[in-house]
């Protein structure tokens, strides 16, 4: 069996993969929810029905060209390590890293492409692309279903459309979703009136590891909620122009606030950078916020020749399952937190002290 | 709490229904009803008075069926897979993709509010392209036809029954 560690390139390589504005926009997906037409969904399916349907579509996923390269494999035979790495990638929900017997996963090298086995559907596929591309993450998934459909069954009815085992999934079963940067909003106190104007619009906020979870690092993600009566395409668009004004306001947020507070935002990135640089402990949700800061702080170049990608990476291998992937002992929590420091203060030892004035204008 | 609350109308009958009516003044008003006072009210007609989770609604559990006493105790469930109105309430997800039809009639009023409309527009998989195309132009026919009939505009409407015709079909298929 290969070890999806192995398998998956290391967060140094897949920090360097760059999308437009990638500067705010970390990544787009979308998922879409689809069911065999003669199986019960994976909640109400016996233990029986759900491995005969694993069986079933496993096979068809790895055999598609698109997952020429890829790591597919029953989730009981994955560690609980394995999973939480999978998570901390995004490459699987949460709730899929619960699953055991009867579930399981197809994964391609590149990570543009995650397919779950049931999850809460037979299948929960997934484009992912680097920055803001949700329109090219759609035909992408768009492509891989219409492969997958001359393979598989799909339940699908006339009225409803695709039929899912959640009502709110139903019709398109698309989720459209970006995950934003967001620590200009967040520091300018604008971030609650935007999160309500979006919810408004009918459309999901949430935390980093998404449904129910945290904004971690100033970390969040936007999404649709409705399924049916919209169009893909219609719903794509939708999104894109909702996306294109939050990165809008973050740019101006972060403006505004270097030209009429520029101290509470130097004093976030100085002290980011004093805790990151030279702290002997560190928790992993410290480190997310604190790190958020120090990306800014790139952003706004009061870091020369600091690459954002490196931010980026450190982002992703302080997080729990990474940091322990890294050793050969098996870590304490409070272990871990004395690595992640000592990892921290080796990576940022090249990091000069952030600059009191962006690096242009200061050349001048 | 595990004191018996008799009707806050009629004072005689055990209370099945609590009400809590908040004001704009946020003033609180609590009515405890039984079945047939609160019938009798008009709130089992309101859905929308209730506070009741979706999952009742969906599937008509919460107001008028589970209010009308002459609703036999007879569960509904999926004939394909066993699914019960009790086992979604508890999940809220159906059990298998003939699910909803079995539920379609609770599902409507649910769909209603959490999409943006009950028709699927988008992506179909292209075996069935073609039929959805057909079933869809034939809908159309046919309601052309029919606005044809009512206008008594016989011309048109000949021709669109000859449409119809050519395209095999004597009445659309039945949606699904």
């Amino acid at each position: 069996m290969k070890d999806i560690h192995q398998f998956l390139c290391s967060p140094a390589e897949s920090t360097h993969r760059h999308g437009p504005h990638d500067r705010i926009v970390m990544s787009s997906r979308v998922r879409l929810a689809r069911n065999l037409r003669d199986h019960a969904f994976p909640g109400w399916a016996k233990k029986p029905e759900r491995v005969k349907v694993l069986e079933t579509v496993l096979p068809a996923v790895a055999a598609l060209p698109e997952m020429s390269d890829s790591f597919a494999e029953a989730m009981d035979n994955l560690t609980a390590l394995d999973k939480q790495l999978l998570v901390e990638r995004h490459l699987i929900s949460r709730e899929h890293a619960a699953k055991n017997v009867g579930s399981g996963l197809v994964v391609n090298r590149a990570e543009t492409f995650s397919v779950m086995i049931n999850e809460e559907d037979h299948l929960r596929m997934q484009a992912l692309r680097p920055g803001f591309q949700t329109r090219e993450a759609w035909q992408a998934v768009d492509r891989l279903d219409s492969a997958l459909e001359k393979k598989l069954n799909f339940a699908f009815d006339n009225e409803l459309g695709y039929l899912t085992a959640c009502p709110t999934n139903l019709g398109t079963g698309i989720r459209v979703s970006a995950m934003l940067h967001l620590p200009g909003l967040v520091l300018a106190e604008q971030i609650n009136p935007i999160i309500q104007s979006v919810n408004k619009l009918g459309l999901a906020v949430r935390g980093l590891y998404g449904e129910g979870t945290e904004a971690l690092g100033n970390v969040f993600q936007v999404s649709n909620q409705m399924t049916l009566g919209e169009s893909e395409t219609a719903i794509v668009e939708r999104l894109e122009k909702v996306l294109s004004q939050i990165i809008e306001h973050e740019e101006n947020a972060r403006q505004t606030l270097m030209e009429k507070k520029p101290k509470l935002v130097l004093n976030h990135i100085g002290r980011a950078y004093g805790i990151l640089a030279n702290a002997h402990s560190i928790s992993s949700k410290e480190t997310m916020n604190q790190l958020s800061f120090l990306r800014l702080g790139v952003d706004l170049e009061l870091f020369p020749g600091t690459q954002r990608s490196l931010v980026d990476e450190l982002f992703l291998s302080t997080q729990p399952a990474h940091l322990q992937k890294q050793v050969s002992d098996k870590l304490s929590a409070e272990e871990r937190d004395l690595i992640r420091a000592d990892m921290m203060r080796e990576r940022l030892k090249n990091v000069s002290r952030p600059l009191v004035k962006p690096a242009a204008r200061a050349a001048n | 709490m595990n004191e018996k609350k008799i009707c806050s109308i009629c004072k005689e009958k055990p209370a099945t229904i609590f009400l809590s009516k908040i004001s704009s003044d946020n003033k609180k008003q609590d009515w405890d009803l039984c079945d047939a006072c609160a019938k009798a009210k008009g709130v089992d007609t309101d859905p929308a008075a209730f506070l009741v989770a979706d999952a009742d609604i969906m599937l008509g559990l919460g107001a008028s069926q589970e209010l009308d006493p002459s609703a036999g105790a007879v569960e509904v469930k999926c004939a394909r897979c066993g699914f019960s109105q009790a086992d979604f309430k508890k999940s809220g997800r159906l059990g298998c993709p003939e699910c909803y039809r079995t539920f379609a009639e609770g599902l409507a009023g649910l769909l209603k509010t959490m999409h943006k409309g009950t028709r699927h527009i988008g992506k179909a998989p292209e075996v069935l392209r073609a039929t959805r195309e057909t079933v869809d132009r034939l809908k159309s026919l046919q309601k052309k036809l029919a606005k044809a009939v009512g206008e008594e505009d016989y011309e048109m409407a000949a021709s669109v029954r000859d449409e119809i015709k050519t395209m095999g079909g004597a009445a659309p298929a039945k949606a699904r």
